[in-house]
């Protein structure tokens, strides 16, 4: 159960900034913790997002231990023209999640 | 000499009964008012909401920033899943949670058919489960039952929490308010010492609040992850350093009605988030 929780604007004017949030269900367990009978619990989190529009990368970020589970990612971009926004996030034990909205640009 | 000493005691043998009776006095009127000493007053009442900063407020109006919304999405699959030997899923029985669910968190703990003692919704949830689906209870806290139950009270957001009105519940809402106002643990604090008594000061830092139960189950940023009141009721028990109960005994059941009860009025908010 890996939803991603989307929000981008439906419309836009051409060559408007707008911002993009994404929020993915994850726990993001950092390697560093232990169990109570000392056993390091492996490390499991997402590595690397990314961002395309219309095929055109826009944002990408590595993640590291420190984030926080659920992470949570805001960014902008200038609406060029309509079409699809496509999120990526991929990670450790090959976890690979993806979603995608569409704009609209007039 | 010892003649003067006995005057001395005598004498202050009569003060202090007059003291005494002074504190009795006083004692009785306080008991015999309207509101219990210390109560707040219910135009007072806050939500822990309005003593958040503006960042995490942002993060629970935002639905697509709202980390709890992520459990009321599982529990919207999990409401339509068919589960247990009778095959069924929670929305064979009751439809669309929309219209069913709309306004049934606002006043649980509740009684269910055949019970003695109230039930909150997590164990409400889990009788439907054994009992209708013929399936095997979720555990507290377990993801599953989480979203069930977030999913449940996001029916309510918005609506106002309704004092229970049954006259068989009020043992349990006394219980409930004598375990509200009884000191306990190596602190011997009791929860409306920091929770009626001096709400908005702040404790290491952070603002204490008036522990309404507003947003249940809610996203804490310290916890990373949703959890229950009676987690958060557990959490306040071990601060005091008193001994815990297992969770979904009859003792967190009896405090939650009781700051249901406490909260009757104000606004449901789950799934809400707090620091």
């Amino acid at each position: 159960m890996a939803h991603p929780l989307l929000s981008v604007p439906g419309k836009a004017k051409r060559g408007e900034i707008v911002e993009i949030k994404a929020l993915i269900q994850h726990e993001m367990e950092t390697g560093f913790r232990v169990t109570n009978d000392g056993k390091t619990i492996p490390r499991d989190i997402i590595t690397e997002f990314l961002c395309k529009y219309n095929d055109e990368e826009v944002f990408r970020a590595q993640l590291f231990p420190a984030m926080s589970a659920n992470p949570f990612l805001s960014f902008f971009t200038t609406a060029t023209e309509s079409g699809t926004i496509v999120f990526e996030w991929s990670g450790d034990n090959g976890f690979f999640a993806t979603a995608s909205a569409s704009i609209s640009v007039e | 000499m010892e003649r003067r000493q006995r005057v001395f005691r005598d004498r202050l043998c009569e003060h202090l009964g007059r003291v005494t009776r002074f504190v009795l006095i006083a004692l009785l009127l306080s008991l015999s008012g309207p509101a219990a000493p210390g109560e707040i007053p219910l135009a007072e009442r806050k939500s822990s909401y309005e003593l958040m900063g503006p960042d995490t407020r942002a993060m629970q109006d935002d639905d697509a920033a709202n980390p709890g919304m992520l459990w009321v999405l599982d529990g919207e699959a999990l409401w339509n899943r068919r589960e247990g030997a009778a095959g069924k899923s929670c929305a064979d029985c009751h439809g669309d949670a929309g219209a069913s669910m709309r306004g049934v968190a606002a006043h649980y703990p509740a009684f269910a058919a055949g019970r003695a003692s109230p039930v909150n919704l997590e164990q409400r949830i889990d009788i439907c489960r054994a009992e209708r689906q013929q399936a095997t209870p979720l555990r507290f806290e377990s993801r599953e039952l989480l979203a069930l139950a977030a999913y449940i009270g996001f029916q309510s957001r918005g609506m106002a929490i309704e004092a229970p009105a049954e006259e068989r519940v009020q043992p349990f809402l006394q219980a409930g308010r004598a375990m509200f106002t009884q000191r306990q643990g190596q602190l011997n604090l009791s929860c409306a010492q920091c929770h009626d008594d001096n709400w908005g000061q702040k404790l290491a830092g952070a603002p204490i609040t008036q522990a309404q139960p507003t947003g249940y189950p809610l996203y804490r940023l310290e916890w990373q992850t949703l959890g229950s009141l009676q987690r958060r009721l557990r959490n306040c028990l071990s601060g005091i350093r008193a001994e815990t109960y297992p969770l979904g005994a009859q003792e967190y059941v009896d405090l939650e009605l009781f700051l249901m009860w406490r909260a009757r009025g104000m606004k449901m908010e789950t799934p809400a988030v707090r620091p």
